[in-house]
């Protein structure tokens, strides 16, 4: 291990940040898109309306039962052809994440609506607020203060599904890393360094969904 | 004011409310009692929608709550209700918990809305509270500030779902205060409870069921002094003679 030459890491740094930004963007507006799309998913399912809560599963069940890359691909070669020309592989990419991520959410944001008590939307119906005003003042606001810790786990999982993006070309930190390594020929060194900064940053993250748990419980 | 006609309703096979019949007059105040299960919170929880009914009517202020087109949440806005769990919104300050409906059914402004909440919550000596959060406040003044966020909906009828039954025994004097001073400012008023002092004290009439069905729909004094069928009598006996 003494022959391990990290010059090429600082070298390559201002690449390498570009990388990480694009995964870290994509993973930030995956989570946002995913959570609000996820909670109208969650919403239809929970309806009480048949069809609604039908396409909802139906969704729910159709992509969680591909593998994401194949989702990745999908969007990556469907999207342009429904728009009629090429949006780039960074926002088909974006698409599918959300799509795909919204699947997961739902199910979690649901069962944080579930987890909030029915006597809860009885106080909210009782003083004359309507279904949405319920949802949005009363039921959501408790259901994502229950589900934050999961939520951010979700998140980590994603930023780590982030790196199969390679398939549609997109220089994510992963592509990146990897570009550096094959170029320079230091697989060592590349490999290493990219997995202590994904190492890095999903523990940040654990701990930092170990503290919200504990903060809840307390 | 509320007249409940025939009402039926069943959760699948099981009947929980058999052909119930009564009412509650403008300024009046019913005591529904009867033993657990027997339909007691279910009727209460249909007079203003809560719970669908699958037959008879019931009607509130000429408006017929079992109606397919009736416009529930209008309605509910002008009918108060207090529940066993006082069900405050625990992500809200008490003051919040008061604004949040006046604000966003009634329209009113904030300063109005604010107003009216510190005036609610003085008259139940939780102005000091008003900050707080349900979860920092003892049962009897979650369910104080539970009635106050009723009334600053300016009810036209307060519904009152066991409101003491979750409370500790030292806290329920304190919550049946302000009921009894809200029944005697002319409130009318519908209370599911075990409470029978306050029954006794400000109650016009007393309803008892027993299976889903109203058994006895009399005024107070003649209730607690000759109660007529066996059910009734057998359920005085047992909570009275303590």
């Amino acid at each position: 291990m003494d022959n391990l030459d990290l010059s090429v890491i600082i070298d390559n740094l201002p690449f390498l940040w570009q990388g990480l930004q694009i995964s870290l963007s994509l993973t930030a507006l995956a989570v946002v898109g995913g959570i609000a799309l996820g909670t109208f998913l969650a919403l239809m399912r929970l309806s009480g309306f048949g069809p609604l809560s039908w396409v909802a599963a139906g969704y729910v069940n159709l992509i969680r039962s591909v593998p994401l890359i194949l989702v990745i691909f999908w969007f990556y070669f469907m999207v342009p052809l429904a728009l009629g020309r090429p949006i780039g592989s960074f926002y088909s990419a974006l698409i599918a994440f959300v799509m795909f991520e919204a699947a997961y959410y739902s199910e979690i944001i649901r069962a944080g609506i579930q987890s909030v008590r029915k006597g809860q939307v009885h106080a909210g119906k009782a003083i004359g607020l309507s279904y949405w005003q319920i949802q949005r003042y009363v039921v959501l606001p408790q259901a994502f203060r229950n589900m934050i810790p999961i939520l951010v786990t979700q998140a980590i999982v994603l930023f780590q599904d982030t790196s199969l993006v390679f398939v549609v070309s997109l220089r994510d930190f992963m592509t990146a890393s990897s570009i550096v390594a094959r170029t320079e020929g230091r697989l060592a060194e590349m490999y290493l360094f990219a997995a202590l900064v994904y190492f890095t940053i999903c523990f940040a993250g654990s701990i930092f969904v170990r503290r919200l748990q504990r903060a809840k419980t307390a | 004011m509320i007249s409940i006609e025939n009402v039926s309703k069943w959760y699948g096979d099981f009947q929980v409310l058999a052909n119930c019949t009564s009412k509650v007059d403008k300024g009046e105040v019913v005591v529904v009692c009867g033993p657990s299960g027997s339909g007691k919170s279910t009727l209460i929880k249909c007079v203003n929608g809560l719970e669908p009914v699958q037959r008879g009517t019931i009607t509130v202020e000429g408006t017929e709550v079992t109606a397919k087109r009736t416009n529930l949440t209008k309605l509910r806005s002008r009918i108060g209700m207090v529940f066993q769990h006082f069900e405050l919104y625990p992500h809200m300050s008490v003051r919040e918990n008061l604004c949040l409906g006046q604000q966003k059914v009634l329209g009113r402004s904030r300063d109005e809305a604010n107003a009216k909440a510190e005036a609610l919550i003085d008259r139940v000596d939780m102005l000091a509270h008003i900050e707080k959060f349900p979860g920092q406040l003892s049962g009897g003044q979650q369910q104080r500030v539970a009635i106050s966020r009723a009334l600053a909906m300016d009810p036209i009828a307060m519904l009152f779902d066991e409101p003491t039954s979750a409370l500790d025994p030292e806290m329920i004097n304190e919550v049946l205060d302000v009921m009894v001073e809200l029944a005697q400012d002319g409130m009318t008023m519908m209370v599911v409870t075990h409470e029978m002092g306050f029954a006794r004290k400000v109650a016009d009439r007393v309803v008892f069921m027993d299976a889903g069905a109203i058994v006895e729909d009399r005024e107070t004094e003649a209730f607690f002094g000759n109660p007529e069928s066996d059910r009734a009598k057998e359920f005085l006996s047992k909570i009275l003679n303590h």
